[in-house]
């Protein structure tokens, strides 16, 4: 309740965030060790292979609890890459559904109390977002050649403001991959921060603390949508590359 | 209309299928382009990102063009100016719902439904 029981061990609110070796690795001067961080992957990969495997074990006509869900997770995808790439994106559902769910899951572990969460690293999304971002170049070039950099002249401009727009173009495409592992990195960290900031007020104001209590309350909840958003974010984001990348403009 | 003429079935198969989407789409309100509009909190966090990211890509560029052709601080502004501008396009594609394509669209390619009615102008 008081303060001084608390006083004790002072956790910033970014302790959270700690990287702590549990397995030291190390091979040819490079730090590999196995982390937090690395031990929520295998956690997340391990859910989402069990909902899976659970998911499809059956194959009921009728779906049980775990084919329901399973098969949830599967239209949601399947749906979005059908709205925004069509008929033609079908062949990358594997891609995007790995990457959703890999967010989702590890997000929504991050809202587990004493847990990590892994999105909440800019080294862990840029990496993805990479990932993303040189697929995309290359099914780009695999797709239209030498053509795909007609996707740095706008149509429609004319031809003494081309020395502009194309740095402009070019800037915009690049800045696709900052963008995506930004977008994730920030959020995560700014709501993991906000919750542990806010949790920190109850005990210091006491009897008063039920107010900033409730506000955490809320603000999980609000957490938990944003864990799903960015997931969702994330994978129609992937999806509209792909799109661009098949059609060019 | 359909038992008229002997139909290729596979033809016929496939036209009935994308009409029965297209009518189901419509009754469950499921629209062609749903990544921003039937979400508002998901749009709205996507776009201050894409001003930031494209300033932190031309920033970057620019110092690395000065770096490396010692001309402090000439790219650096260049590049911020363009950086600059090209956030206020990634901002004005997702306003208008083309994602976060670069360039623009064609007039002969299809248009998502809601942006049709104010692009057109250009």
């Amino acid at each position: 309740m008081a303060t001084d029981t608390h006083g004790g061990e002072q956790h910033s609110p970014l302790a959270q965030f700690e990287i702590k070796e549990l397995v030291p690795i190390e091979i040819g001067g490079h730090n590999i060790s196995f982390s937090n961080s690395a031990l929520m992957m295998v956690i997340t990969i391990t859910l989402i292979l069990l909902l899976m495997m659970l998911g499809t074990r059956k194959r009921a006509m009728v779906p049980g609890r775990w084919q329901a869900l399973a098969e949830l997770c599967y239209e949601f995808v399947a749906n979005l890459i059908r709205d925004t790439v069509g008929n033609e994106g079908r062949k990358y559902f594997p891609f995007i559904f790995s990457i959703f769910m890999f967010i989702l899951i590890g997000n929504m572990l991050g809202m587990v109390p004493y847990s990590f969460t892994f999105t909440s690293h800019i080294a862990v999304t840029f990496a993805m977002a990479m990932v993303v971002f040189i697929g995309v170049t290359i099914l780009g070039f695999a797709k239209h050649g030498i053509k795909f950099f007609t996707f740095f002249v706008p149509p429609g401009v004319p031809v003494w403001m081309w020395p502009l727009m194309i740095p402009i173009e070019i800037i915009s495409y690049l800045s696709r991959p900052v963008s995506l592992a930004m977008r994730l990195f920030a959020n995560m960290l700014a709501g993991h921060t906000l919750l542990k900031v806010f949790a920190g007020f109850v005990p210091a104001l006491g009897a008063a603390g039920v107010l900033p209590l409730a506000f955490v309350g809320a603000l999980t909840g609000l957490e938990l949508l944003i864990a799903f958003l960015q997931a969702y974010v994330f994978a129609i984001l992937t999806c509209l590359y792909i799109n661009d990348a098949l059609h060019l403009h | 209309m359909t038992e008229r003429e002997p139909p290729k079935p596979r033809d016929d198969l496939d036209k009935r299928l994308s009409q029965f989407r297209n009518e189901r789409d419509v009754v469950t309100g499921r629209t062609r382009n749903t990544d921003s509009t039937n979400n508002g909190l998901g749009f709205a966090l996507r776009i201050g990102v894409e001003v930031v990211a494209a300033l932190v890509i031309g920033v970057g560029f620019g110092l690395f063009l000065d770096d490396w052709l010692d001309t402090k601080p000439w790219f650096m502004l260049v590049f911020f100016l363009l950086g600059a501008a090209a956030g206020m396009f990634n901002v004005y594609r997702v306003v208008q719902h083309q994602g976060g394509a670069v360039g623009y669209r064609r007039q002969d390619t299809p248009a998502p439904d809601l942006s049709k009615t104010d692009l057109d102008g250009d």
